[in-house]
């Protein structure tokens, strides 16, 4: 079930339109914030508020790569994966990561923390190797700063 | 300043300006000389004048693009304008600059292109990664509605303007001008047939117009200070600046806003320093991923939309992906491919079926296990993915790096099914 917050978000981003379903991605995004994922009983009530089908939905959600369906750890890490950063070690850096959470791009360590996964071009070329943590950008990637960034993100959940 | 009208007045910092420092820079002076006082379709003429051409990748004369928007009575409405900030062709990090740094640029960009075409809606459409971005965005797009540059009777016209910050949720494809419209309508980001064209039948099957970042943030200069003064600024006969950046293995990677016609050699070594210690140049991908190669005795060549077609490539982004000797060119192809492979939207057969195809043969010949005849079926893709026999670009622009690429780095090719392995690995 929809919250009352989530469902006055959502009636205030469709709004925005001149049809209801242009706000699905925005409704979907409102799910995950709070959720960390979409279920298929989200799916569900999102096509309830916005008077389209599950099947519409879910074809959305599973089209678009920053709705998760699947349950995600409490950080998600998004390595990018093009052409910049691969020129400049991005197979180098995505063996670290994975090495020091013993997991594989597309996979949640076991305690929940990180989930791994790859991004296209993250629109800092510049600062390659680059990568997401929970939406913030980090660059200039080398092995140290990865570890530090792995221990002050495993930090955030004593807070 | 004046030289550099998009980035100059920014914060070394990369800190936002402020609306207030935006207008003591003179900021919104051009809405305020041109809405209501100018007719719309005079600014039109004005962009038209100009020779601004779309800093998309396509190069597209905006004016030409505005003038099949239906006017006055004939238009069905609301009419649209939707700004592209759907940032994602491998290489580019402009748009991004543009938007978290001078956030109320792109907003009067948006209100005097709206004007210009009778708008009465708006939206940015950024990709969902540039969170910073989003929220400037969200911040400047709020002050401006307070300070009455956005809403109801503008500058006391009559006319108004809503603006709508919309945010993706990843997808190369919704940059792609039909899949953003249909990304945006709440579908999936596949491409639509043209006719009809947006201009005429574009978001919700309304008159729409969709505009890239940089080029809407030519507007307000342009409009300030005249077509002849922004003609004046380039190296060539489109009109304007032109924001270039370097990636790869140079000195300092990074992005500069100079005179459209500035050529790579100046680029490369005067901004990103040249190559690092201890590799050598090897070819470049002018204008973003897909772009056709282009080599060592090219360098001279101006980046400009006109001297870069002649040249047999394009000038796309303007945002160039350098190779270095000791980047294996077979594994770059590869990656590059790879992303086209999985950023299809799979609407249309060549591009869903081909680049998969494409992916295995590259990824055969880079782990030794390539044989020659993997070569022709590479080089019979170019042609099967070419234009004309897809909806959109997607494909034709996968075969770019690889149609050039195949020619150029023949005998990296061959070594790699020569020695049944990798030469760099």
């Amino acid at each position: 079930m929809l919250n009352a917050e989530e469902k006055q978000l959502i009636e205030q981003a469709v709004r925005h339109y001149e049809h209801p379903r242009a706000a699905c991605l925005e409704a979907l995004k409102i799910v995950q914030e709070r959720r960390g994922w979409v279920s298929d009983d989200d799916v569900r009530d999102v096509a309830d508020a916005l008077a389209m089908s599950p099947a519409e939905v879910d074809s959305l959600a599973t089209f678009y790569s920053l709705i998760f369906r699947r349950p995600v750890g409490r950080h998600v890490i998004l390595v990018c994966d093009s052409v910049s950063c691969w020129i400049m070690g991005y197979e180098r850096i995505v063996q670290h990561i994975s090495e020091r959470l013993g997991v594989g791009l597309g996979e949640t360590t076991p305690d929940g923390e990180f989930t791994l996964l790859p991004v296209v071009c993250l629109g800092a070329c510049d600062r390659a190797p680059a990568m997401m943590i929970d939406g913030d950008l980090h660059g200039d990637l080398t092995e140290e700063v990865i570890d530090q960034l792995l221990v002050t993100y495993r930090g955030k959940k004593m807070e | 300043m004046n030289d550099r009208p998009l980035t100059g007045r920014m914060h070394p910092d990369r800190t936002p300006l402020s609306l207030r420092e935006y207008e003591q820079a003179g900021g919104y002076q051009a809405v305020r000389q041109a809405v209501g006082r100018i007719a719309p379709v005079e600014v039109m003429n004005l962009v038209k004048e100009s020779n601004l051409r779309g800093r998309g990748g396509a190069g597209f004369p905006t004016g030409v693009k505005w003038s099949f928007v239906p006017r006055g009575a004939q238009a069905r409405r609301p009419v649209y304008l939707i700004a592209n900030a759907d940032e994602m062709e491998p290489g580019a990090f402009k748009d991004r600059r543009l938007l978290e740094g001078d956030p109320h640029q792109i907003i009067e960009g948006v209100i005097l292109a709206s004007y210009a075409i009778e708008a009465d809606i708006a939206y940015i459409f950024l990709r969902g990664e540039y969170t910073l971005a989003a929220r400037r965005v969200r911040q400047a797009v709020a002050e401006a509605y307070q300070a009455g540059w956005l809403g109801k009777n503008i500058c006391g016209s009559g006319w108004g303007l809503e603006l709508h910050l919309h945010t993706g949720a990843g997808r190369y494809m919704c940059g792609e001008e039909t899949g953003l419209i249909n990304s945006l309508e709440g579908r999936r980001a596949t491409p639509r047939n043209k006719p009809p064209f947006p201009q005429l039948s574009g978001l919700f099957g309304r008159p729409t117009v969709v505009q890239n970042v940089e080029t809407l943030c030519n507007l307000p200069h342009l409009v300030t200070h005249g077509a002849a003064w922004f003609k004046e600024l380039s190296r060539c006969k489109d009109g304007g600046t032109k924001i270039y950046g370097v990636s790869g293995k140079v000195k300092r990677p990074g992005a500069w806003e100079l005179p459209m016609g500035t050529p790579i050699r100046e680029i490369l070594e005067d901004r990103a320093g040249g190559m690092r210690d201890g590799v050598h140049l090897r070819a470049i991908l002018p204008g973003g991923a897909s772009t056709e190669f282009v080599t060592v005795d090219q360098i001279n060549m101006q980046m400009d939309f006109d001297t870069c077609q002649a040249a047999g490539t394009r000038l796309g982004t303007g945002m160039m992906i350098v190779l270095d000797d000791q980047t294996c060119p077979v594994g770059m192809m590869l990656n590059l491919e790879r992303f086209f492979a999985q950023e299809s939207c799979g609407w249309c057969t060549p591009c869903r079926e081909g680049l998969p195809w494409i992916v295995q043969s590259l990824a055969a010949i880079e782990a030794g296990r390539g044989e020659p005849a993997d070569l022709d079926i590479l080089e019979m893709h170019t042609r099967l993915l070419g234009p004309g026999l897809t909806y959109c670009a997607l494909a034709p622009g996968a075969m770019e790096p690889l149609h050039s690429g195949l020619k150029i780095f023949r005998d990296d090719f061959e070594r790699h099914l020569r020695e049944g392995r990798c030469p760099w690995s």
